[in-house]
C-alpha cells in the first residue's frame, strides 16, 4: 500500500518515489502519512522528513531529509512536501546549522519585542536553525 | 567608388563582426538550454503551490478578515510596477518591448489619476525607465547579469515588496516580464501580485476536485505563510522566464546579425571583384591605346 512522495524546493524536485509511510514535522507535531490519509494541508516546522519502505519494516527510516520549514499537501495517494530548503540528512552540515543558529539568535535579539505578535518569524527561524543543528548531530 | 584597399578593410571588419555575433549566438544557445532546464525544475513547486493556494482560497473567500495580501487594501490608488528586464543588451527588442509595455501601463494608470511607483529589476529596464520617469523609479534591483537566476534574489525582492506593502507604500503591485513562448518570441506580460489574482476555477469545477482539505493549523495561519512565499515564487518564475527569454531573444538577434553580416560580405566581395576587374580592364585599355599610338 504505497504512497507517492514528492519533496520539492523552489529550485528543484529532490525526490519523487513511492514509499510505505512518510513522517514529517508538522508545525503542531510530527505526523505520518500513509495511503488513504484524509486530504490535508499542513504547515511544516524545521525538522526531519523520514521515508519508510515496506521491505524494511517501519522501525528504521530508509531515507531522511532535513527541511527548514514549508508546507505539505497530503491526499489519499500522494504527499507533496514543499520545503523552503531540503537537504538529504547525510549531506547536512553542522557548521552551517550553527552559523544559521547564531544568525537567527542575533536577529531575535535585535528584534522589537514590544509587540509579541510580530515575533513569530524570528522564533520560527530559531526553531528551524536549532532543528538543523540537532539533525546534523545525529 | 571606394578603392580596393578600403574595400578589403571593410570586408575584414565585417568578417570579424560576424565571428563575434556567431560566437554570441552559440553562447546564448547554451545559456538558453540551462535557463530552460532551471525553469523546468522550478515548475513542480510552483504548481503544487498553486493547488494549495486555490484550495485555501476556496475555503477562505467570502469570510471576513481575509489577509490583505489576498484581498488587497480595498483601494487602488498607488500602483507599484515591477518590470523584469536583463542586465545586458544586444538582445533585439527584448528590453525595449518590456520597457514600452511598462511605460504604456504607467501612462494609462496616471491617466486615471493613480500614483505610479516603479521598482525595476535589471539594469536595462532601469536605465530606460529612469530617463522617462525620473523620481518615480524608487530604486533599482540588480538582475542576474546573465548568470543563473538564484532563488535568493527572488526571495529578497519578495520580502521587500511585502514589507513595503505592510508599510502602506502601495495598494496594487503588478509584475511585468517577458513570457517565454519559444526561442523566437517573448511576450511582455502583466501579472498582478497584490491583491492576488487567482487563476479562475471555472474549468476546475467541471472535473471533480474531490478533496476538501483539512488544515493544520488553521487556514489563516497557513495563508499568512503561504501568501508571501507564493509572491516569491511568482517573482522567481518571472525571473526564470525572463532569463530564458533574454537568451532566446539574444540568440535570434545574433542569428540574424550573423546572417546580415554574411550578406554584407557577399555584397562587398562582389563590389571588390568588380572594381578589381574594372581596374584591370582600364589598365589594359591604357596599354593598348598606348601601343596603338606608337
Amino acid at each position: 500500500m504505497p504512497i507517492e512522495v514528492e519533496i520539492v524546493s523552489p529550485e528543484k524536485r529532490l525526490l519523487s518515489r513511492s514509499v510505505e509511510m512518510v513522517v514529517m514535522p508538522g508545525s503542531e507535531g510530527d505526523l505520518a502519512a500513509m495511503e488513504e490519509h484524509a486530504p490535508m494541508i499542513v504547515l511544516l516546522r524545521g525538522g526531519l522528513v523520514s521515508l519508510y519502505d515496506a521491505g524494511r519494516g517501519l522501525a528504521t527510516p530508509s531515507e531522511q531529509f532535513f527541511v527548514a520549514g514549508g508546507f505539505a499537501e497530503i491526499t489519499g495517494d500522494r504527499c507533496t512536501i514543499l520545503a523552503d530548503e531540503a537537504t538529504p540528512l547525510r549531506e547536512l552540515s553542522r557548521s552551517e546549522g550553527e552559523a544559521r543558529l547564531a544568525e537567527a539568535e542575533r536577529a531575535y535579539d535585535n528584534a522589537d519585542k514590544s509587540d509579541i505578535t510580530t515575533l513569530d518569524p524570528y522564533l520560527d527561524r530559531l526553531q528551524s536553525a536549532r532543528a538543523h543543528v540537532e539533525a546534523a548531530e545525529r | 567608388m571606394a578603392s580596393l584597399k578600403e574595400l578589403r578593410g571593410r570586408i575584414t571588419s565585417v568578417k570579424s563582426t560576424r565571428k563575434i555575433t556567431s560566437a554570441m549566438k552559440m553562447v546564448a544557445a547554451s545559456k538558453l538550454r540551462r535557463a530552460q532546464a532551471r525553469a523546468e525544475a522550478a515548475r513542480p513547486y510552483a504548481e503544487a503551490m498553486q493547488r494549495m493556494l486555490a484550495a485555501l482560497a476556496r475555503s477562505v473567500i467570502g469570510r471576513d478578515g481575509a489577509p490583505p495580501l489576498l484581498a488587497g487594501t480595498g483601494k487602488d490608488q498607488v500602483h507599484l510596477l515591477v518590470p523584469v528586464t536583463s542586465d545586458r543588451g544586444l538582445a533585439g527588442g527584448f528590453n525595449s518591448n518590456l520597457g514600452r509595455a511598462t511605460r504604456n501601463l504607467a501612462r494609462r494608470l496616471e491617466g486615471q489619476g493613480k500614483t505610479v511607483k516603479i521598482l525595476p529589476v535589471g539594469r536595462k529596464g532601469a536605465d530606460y525607465l529612469a530617463r522617462e520617469f525620473g523620481q518615480k523609479v524608487i530604486d533599482r534591483v540588480p538582475g542576474s547579469a546573465g548568470k543563473d537566476v538564484a532563488f535568493g534574489a527572488a526571495n529578497e525582492l519578495g520580502e521587500r515588496i511585502v514589507r513595503m506593502f505592510e508599510a502602506g507604500e502601495f495598494d496594487v503591485c503588478t509584475l511585468l516580464f517577458n513570457r517565454f513562448n519559444n526561442v523566437m518570441s517573448q511576450t511582455p506580460t502583466e501579472l498582478q501580485l497584490i491583491p492576488l489574482s487567482l487563476p479562475s476555477n471555472d474549468n476546475e469545477r467541471g472535473e471533480d476536485q474531490g478533496a476538501t482539505y483539512e488544515f493544520e493549523p488553521d487556514e489563516e495561519t497557513i495563508l499568512a505563510r503561504l501568501l508571501p512565499r507564493n509572491l516569491q515564487i511568482q517573482i522567481y518564475r518571472a525571473m526564470l522566464e525572463s532569463a530564458a527569454g533574454e537568451q532566446g531573444a539574444r540568440m535570434t538577434a545574433m542569428d540574424s546579425a550573423t546572417r546580415n553580416a554574411g550578406k554584407a560580405i557577399d555584397r562587398l566581395t562582389l563590389t571588390y571583384n568588380r572594381t578589381r576587374q574594372a581596374n584591370i580592364t582600364r589598365e589594359l585599355i591604357e596599354i593598348i591605346s598606348g601601343a596603338d599610338a606608337v
